[in-house]
């Protein structure tokens, strides 16, 4: 422990050199209120307009900062660090060009409430508004997409605003914050003096819930023949999964986890349903349309859960606690809404909730069902299937890998059938259902989490949107072990164009991709390729021992579909259960 | 589908205005009116929005405004007495001949001629939109040329609440 406590020590003289009052650009204040913020990694892009923030970096051995080869590849990765510590994820670009490529990326990390503070660079402030070369309005392109934002006008603002920033992007509602410094702004000095103090007055997120509402939730439980728990994103993002397992634990309610949810409660206990929704489990979606009591916590009722929202839980009294007030009632009609801080509101239920007494029977149903319908796929011997390839990595890391994924039929398999046990360990994005997100975002969880293993699934679309960021895996040996499903198309288009365009199949195959296994060879990046059982086990075993960063490519059919399903526009019990059944 | 008049009080900062009314460009809710001046405390706005909704709306509308971390506070003003004014300015085509009727209109309404032309008066009219609304319907004949209204600015009574 002595390399600990050095380290440790190291820190603080580190924080109190820091914390030195001193005359310093406004390149320098960014640099040290970030690492004063606790930042210790930095994802970005340099160019013109944030020369002077990389020039501060030049030489500088205490900021740590990842050269990505795009900008989306850096705010995916910044997202992906986010979603897998807990911590803000920060990435830099420049103006005009640099600034629009991180868009699709705030978009994401807003829909999906996760904490980034974005950093662009813009012209010279006296240039703003005449069309000056890489001149463009990031923070009016992102007002729809942030938490909030700042153009930053005077170097005198800039601690505090780095610092009002950290503050507003990692609490209440989490979300991306962009701060936009003009070229002049990060060129000014100014003295710099660190900023630990924060008020905002028009912002003062509701933490904790109020008592009568959670005296309702108690009684409703007590009067309830048959409760479900509906659990999302919020509870990881709260840090919340020991008080839900002790809340499900006290009131024996059975619980279904939605996408971001999964990992917020552990997969292997009898009372989790799986996920619900539209590729969910037969069990969730049949007790959501059953339930007399429908408990939300934090989760958004997002249409790719509800289904058709006129028929969603329609013989249920609906709970919801969540931090954003202005969720409760938007999309589902609530009966006891609980604004507050997730943790903090099931820290304060479980001194007060008793088991739900009358609920065996549904209990007893729910897990007849369970053993009835459990997800469920057509093996082959001759052929891999992708259902198989994700039951693979999930044995092979005992369930205890990070896994991120890119967004199609590959990332709904790995919903499926892949048993998390532990939260902040699925990154994937729900939201905005970004393709080119799965990739980059392995790169940020692997740094946020050196010792863990992280495996990032893609499709053989998504993995083309990105894949330039296996640069960085090779030269900075960031050990993420890349899965590729190839089926050779886009399968999740596929699937829709099967089930709902009746066979016309446009635009989605994928012929002219490159072999994978060279991409990543070129890159430096060791590549394996699979197409049976056997070489599968044995490519996917080597991946998995070699030290370095790995791409293995999985050959599957090209037309499997992923199920259940249920249609856009149905009822959540209406799904299709597929070629299964 | 209910009127609704809010005051929305907000920082005094640059790109506050496309804030607001970017949000309800964005979750398709409707502006009929929107003023924007200074307010009783320094460094805060006063906006008036009215806007048209059932209650839902409104109330997903106020949710939303508060989210905005330069939105300080959002009064529902219709939901309580209160006191709404709009000004007008109408040009209207006003040969001499035509004065003395449309004098007896401006009278009437107690408006007032801010303006006359060789051609055209431009008559200004303070009152609530009803108000302006019929003021504008008895100049349509005269010819209105040009029309400018403020909408609706309001605050509640002393003794509601």
């Amino acid at each position: 422990m002595v390399t600990q406590d050095a380290q440790l020590k190291s820190k603080e003289e580190l924080m109190e050199r820091l914390s030195m009052p001193e005359v310093i650009s406004g390149s320098e204040i960014l640099l040290r209120s970030l690492l004063l913020e606790g930042v210790d990694c930095v994802f970005g892009y340099p160019g013109g307009a944030v020369l002077y923030i990389y020039d501060a970096m030049h030489g500088n051995p205490d900021f740590n900062h990842v050269l990505t080869r795009h900008e989306q590849g850096a705010i995916h990765a910044a997202d992906g660090y986010a979603r897998a510590s807990g911590k803000v994820g920060v990435c830099i670009a420049t103006s005009g060009p640099g600034a629009t490529n991180l868009v699709t990326g705030i978009a994401t990390a807003y829909m999906d409430s996760v904490p980034l503070v974005v950093i662009t660079g813009n012209v010279i402030s006296s240039l703003i508004g005449s069309d000056a070369f890489q001149e463009a309005d990031i923070t009016g392109i992102t007002m729809p997409i942030t938490k909030h934002s700042y153009l930053v006008r005077n170097v005198e603002d800039l601690s505090s605003t780095i610092h009002e920033a950290f503050h507003i992007a990692n609490t209440g509602r989490k979300g991306p914050v962009l701060i936009d410094i003009p070229k002049d702004i990060s060129a000014a000095k100014t003295l710099f003096k660190p900023v630990t103090e924060v008020s905002i007055r028009g912002y003062n997120p509701t933490v904790t819930p109020n008592k009568l509402q959670l005296d309702k939730l108690v009684k409703a439980i007590e009067e309830s023949t048959r409760p479900l728990i509906l659990a999302g994103g919020g509870v990881v993002y709260s840090g919340a999964h020991e008080e839900l397992l002790e809340f499900v634990t006290k009131t024996d309610i059975p619980i279904t986890t939605t996408l971001l949810g999964l990992g917020g409660y552990p997969s292997g206990n009898d009372l989790w349903l799986g996920m619900p929704g539209m590729h969910g489990t037969y069990t969730a979606n049949m007790s959501i349309q059953n339930a007399d009591l429908l408990i939300n916590i934090g989760a958004r009722f997002d249409d790719r859960v509800t289904g058709k929202l006129s028929g969603f839980a329609p013989k249920a009294k609906i709970v919801h606690i969540d931090i954003d007030p202005a969720e409760i009632g938007k999309n589902v009609p609530t009966d006891i809404p609980i604004v507050g801080d997730v943790k903090t509101v099931l820290g304060l239920a479980n001194k007060i909730v008793k088991r739900a007494d009358k609920a065996d029977a549904w209990r007893a149903d729910i897990q007849k069902s369970k053993a009835a319908h459990p997800f469920r796929y057509i093996d082959s011997e001759d052929e891999l299937k992708p259902q198989w390839v994700v039951e693979l990595i999930h044995e092979t890391t005992s369930g205890d890998a990070i896994v991120t994924t890119d967004v199609g039929q590959h990332q709904m398999w790995a919903a499926q059938y892949y048993k998390f046990n532990k939260p902040r360990s699925w990154v994937t994005s729900g939201g905005l259902g970004t393709m080119g997100f799965g990739f980059p975002s392995a790169i940020g969880a692997q740094m946020a989490n050196p010792d863990r293993t992280v495996v990032s699934i893609n499709g053989d679309g998504g993995m083309q949107m990105c894949a330039q960021e296996l640069a960085i895996c090779a030269i900075n040996n960031i050990p993420v072990k890349v899965v590729i499903i190839n089926n050779q198309v886009l399968g999740m288009v596929r699937q829709w164009q099967e089930l709902i365009h009746e066979n016309r199949f446009s635009h989605i195959d994928l012929a002219g991709s490159p072999d994978f296994v060279k991409l990543a060879e070129a890159y430096g990046v060791k590549g394996f390729r699979a197409s049976n059982k056997e070489d599968a086990k044995a490519v996917w075993e080597e991946a998995l021992n070699h030290p370095g960063p790995a791409v293995v490519e999985f050959v599957v059919r090209r037309d499997e579909n992923v199920y259940p399903m249920v249609a856009q526009g149905s009822t959540i019990d209406q799904m299709i259960m597929g070629d299964s059944e | 589908m209910k009127k609704h008049t809010i005051a929305v009080i907000v920082n005094d900062q640059p790109g506050v205005l496309q804030r607001v009314s970017g949000l309800f460009g964005r979750r398709g809710f409707n502006i009929e009116s929107i003023t924007v001046g200074t307010s009783e405390e320094a460094g805060l706005s006063r906006m008036v929005i009215v806007t048209t909704g059932d209650d839902h709306t409104l109330e997903q509308t106020t949710k939303q405004l508060y989210k905005l971390i330069d939105v300080i506070k959002v009064i529902d003003l219709s939901a309580n007495p209160m006191v709404a004014r709009e000004l007008a300015l109408i040009k209207v085509a006003a040969e001499p001949s035509a004065r003395p009727e449309i004098l007896g209109v401006v009278d009437t309404f107690r408006a007032a001629v801010v303006d006359i032309g060789t051609h055209t008066l431009i008559v200004q009219v303070v009152g609530d939109t009803e108000k302006i609304d019929a003021m504008v319907e008895l100049l349509k004949p005269y010819g209105i040329r040009e029309l400018s209204r403020t909408g609706v600015t309001a605050l509640n009574r002393g003794n509601s609440k």
